[in-house]
């Protein structure tokens, strides 16, 4: 277990409040050294809960969490004080979606880089400077020396990305999450940003979490995709098994839902119906009101969950039978 | 090549990226009219600091026969009060405590009503309702018959009137710091900077308080004329500063009972009040538009 860059077992995290949300239902997950892996979801799926839950970022007054979180045999969910602020960045380190509203606006933005290198490496400013240099030529900003003294709105969207990148790595993490790192970003900027992580993760040899709800995304920069569906994982496989092999109707209504090969004026393909309300504890599969294929059997119980290959399984009663593509 | 790389990147000195404050007060220099209401504000407060040193005539000397002496006598430019004592010298004095009392409550309010807007709004919960709560009783009153109130309850006297005025300019100014708070704490700044091993601490000291504290700024800058107003209209009720000290308000009452031998004598101490507080709401508005660097 501990040569295991991530490791978590039968996460459960259910949100109190006015009414309660069964976020997370009973996810495992794990990963091996310097793997990328794409947690592939919709909206409300449960992929940055995942994510916040791995870093202890959940208000901790309206959270419940069970199950266990592993990082290099570290146990997330026990650590606290010093410890989770060293763990914090140190050990895993985040991406966020929006790189506009993620940089501190007052503050320039070799400042804020510099500012986590000291707090994590224990250097002089100036030391953390340099490595704020570094880092910011690392992610490819053009006259890096320049850039250091600029405040984030004097940034373009792209840059900004950079930057968030280059804060995110600069205490060299093992495990760096990614939580829709591109989709705020215009399309060309993407797959540059995409190029930049896949390199800058070949580099420093670290795992990486990558958040996306596009399919084309993860197929770009990961080699094993989960996919997600109502706080649970439905799929799990290498990104080709995934795509050439998707066992689960939820996986395959993506699959089929993209605009590739759709001819003019041709209705494009959506799995009807949305998906449903967390408030109850899923007792039965979670997709069945959607689904096709449904069958008696999806809704009398939680379907097993099957394992076709070696680390790749799929929650569906009907895993067994490749389904005739349509 | 290295050559044209190293010099495209190095940065000629005009394009250096200018700071927050230097951006500030590039846009300050620009305004004009702010730049006149900070020279004469700036000017008051020198006077008023510096005033033992500018050869005025003494603001306590009275004289029986030189009394409501019209502005522009020979030897007292803006003429004698009611007890003959020098117009001029008594502005530039009363300045002194009238500035004082009218800026010093906003100071110190602006402190204390920071920390707990601060703490409210990052802490959130129960603390955020306890200290909210308690501020918002202070809301049913008018901030003036609260400033009465108080002063009238603890008496008359300058230490007096700094404590009632003080604690009526809490109340706002905490609300404010818990509206800006409790905004930029749901920002993902707060959660990448945690993200990245920042403490509790850490995150108010550096990224909380470095984004709330130029609004409370501003905010606060914009009750200093209120303030003044009120602390001179306390002394003009009689439970603020005491006589014979000289101070604008004050002087407004004892000269009130003037008004119809000498009209523009007894208007003096209200054209110093109208000025400086005008001065001041026009120097926060051109603060305002200064320091909102996100236009």
């Amino acid at each position: 277990m501990s040569d295991k860059l991530l490791d978590i077992r039968n996460l459960t995290i259910r949100f109190r409040g006015k009414r309660t949300v069964h976020a997370i239902n009973d996810v495992s997950l794990s990963m091996e050294q310097g793997e990328t892996l794409a947690l592939l979801g919709e909206s409300g799926s449960g992929k940055s809960v995942t994510l916040k839950a791995l870093l202890g970022l959940l208000p901790p007054k309206r959270t419940d969490i069970e199950g266990s979180m592993h990082v290099n045999g570290t146990d997330v969910l026990s650590l606290s004080g010093k410890a989770l602020q060293r763990y914090r960045g140190g050990e895993v380190s985040m991406v966020f979606q929006e790189p506009a509203l993620a940089l501190d606006p007052v503050y320039t933005v070799g400042h804020q880089i510099a500012e986590a290198v000291m707090r994590h490496k224990g250097v002089s400013k100036s030391d953390a400077m340099s490595v704020a240099h570094d880092m910011l030529e690392r992610v490819r900003i053009p006259s890096a020396r320049r850039r250091l003294s600029n405040y984030p709105h004097e940034l373009s969207g792209g840059m900004r990305q950079r930057v968030m990148i280059a804060l995110a790595l600069a205490c060299r993490p093992k495990l760096l999450l990614a939580d829709e790192p591109t989709t705020a970003l215009d399309a060309t900027v993407q797959i540059q940003i995409l190029l930049l992580l896949r390199e800058l993760q070949k580099d420093f040899g670290m795992g990486v979490i990558f958040v996306t709800h596009d399919i084309g995304v993860a197929v770009e920069i990961s080699e094993r995709v989960a996919v997600m569906y109502a706080g649970q994982i439905v799929e799990e496989g290498t990104t080709r098994e995934i795509i050439r092999d998707g066992r689960h109707p939820y996986t395959r209504g993506l699959l089929a839902a993209n605009l590739h090969d759709v001819a003019r004026g041709e209705r494009l393909n959506a799995i009807p119906g949305a998906p449903p309300a967390l408030e109850t504890r899923p007792e039965n599969c979670s997709f069945a009101p959607r689904c096709p294929l449904v069958e008696p059997a999806c809704r009398a119980g939680l379907p097993p969950m099957r394992t076709p290959a070696p680390r790749r399984r799929v929650a569906c009663v009907r895993a067994e039978t490749p389904i005739a593509a349509e | 090549m290295t050559l044209v790389e190293t010099t495209a990147v190095e940065p000629a000195p005009a394009q250096k990226p200018q700071g927050y404050w230097a951006g500030v007060g590039a846009r300050l220099v620009r305004d004009p009219l702010t730049m006149i209401c900070a020279g004469v504000v700036l000017a008051l407060i020198l006077a008023a600091v510096f005033a033992p040193w500018l050869g005025l005539a003494d603001p306590y000397k009275g004289s029986m026969i030189a009394r409501l002496k019209p502005i522009g006598t020979t030897g007292h430019l803006l003429g004698t009060d009611e007890q003959g004592r020098d117009m001029f010298a008594r502005l530039i004095y009363g300045g002194r405590l009238t500035l004082f009392i009218g800026l010093m409550p906003v100071v110190l309010a602006f402190f204390i009503g920071s920390a707990l807007g601060i703490v409210a709004g990052f802490v959130g919960g129960l603390t955020n309702t306890i200290i909210m709560r308690t501020v918002d009783v202070f809301f049913a009153f008018p901030s003036v018959l609260l400033a009465i109130a108080i002063s009238g309850a603890l008496g008359a006297g300058i230490v007096n009137s700094l404590v009632s005025l003080t604690i009526v300019f809490i109340p706002p100014i905490t609300r404010v710091a818990e509206a800006v708070t409790s905004g930029v704490r749901a920002l993902d700044y707060i959660d990448a900077a945690r993200a990245t091993g920042a403490s509790a601490l850490t995150v108010i000291r550096v990224h909380v308080i470095g984004n709330v504290l130029s609004p409370i700024f501003v905010y606060a800058t914009s009750l200093t004329s209120v303030c003044m107003i009120l602390a001179a209209g306390l002394s003009f009720l009689g439970i603020g500063v005491r006589p014979p000290e000289p101070e604008w308000g004050l002087m407004l009452n004892t000269l009130r009972s003037a008004i119809y031998i000498n009209p523009w004598l007894s208007a003096l101490p209200g054209m110093m009040i109208f000025v400086t507080s005008l001065c001041l709401n026009l120097l926060s508005d051109g603060l305002r538009s200064a320091m909102n660097v996100r236009d």
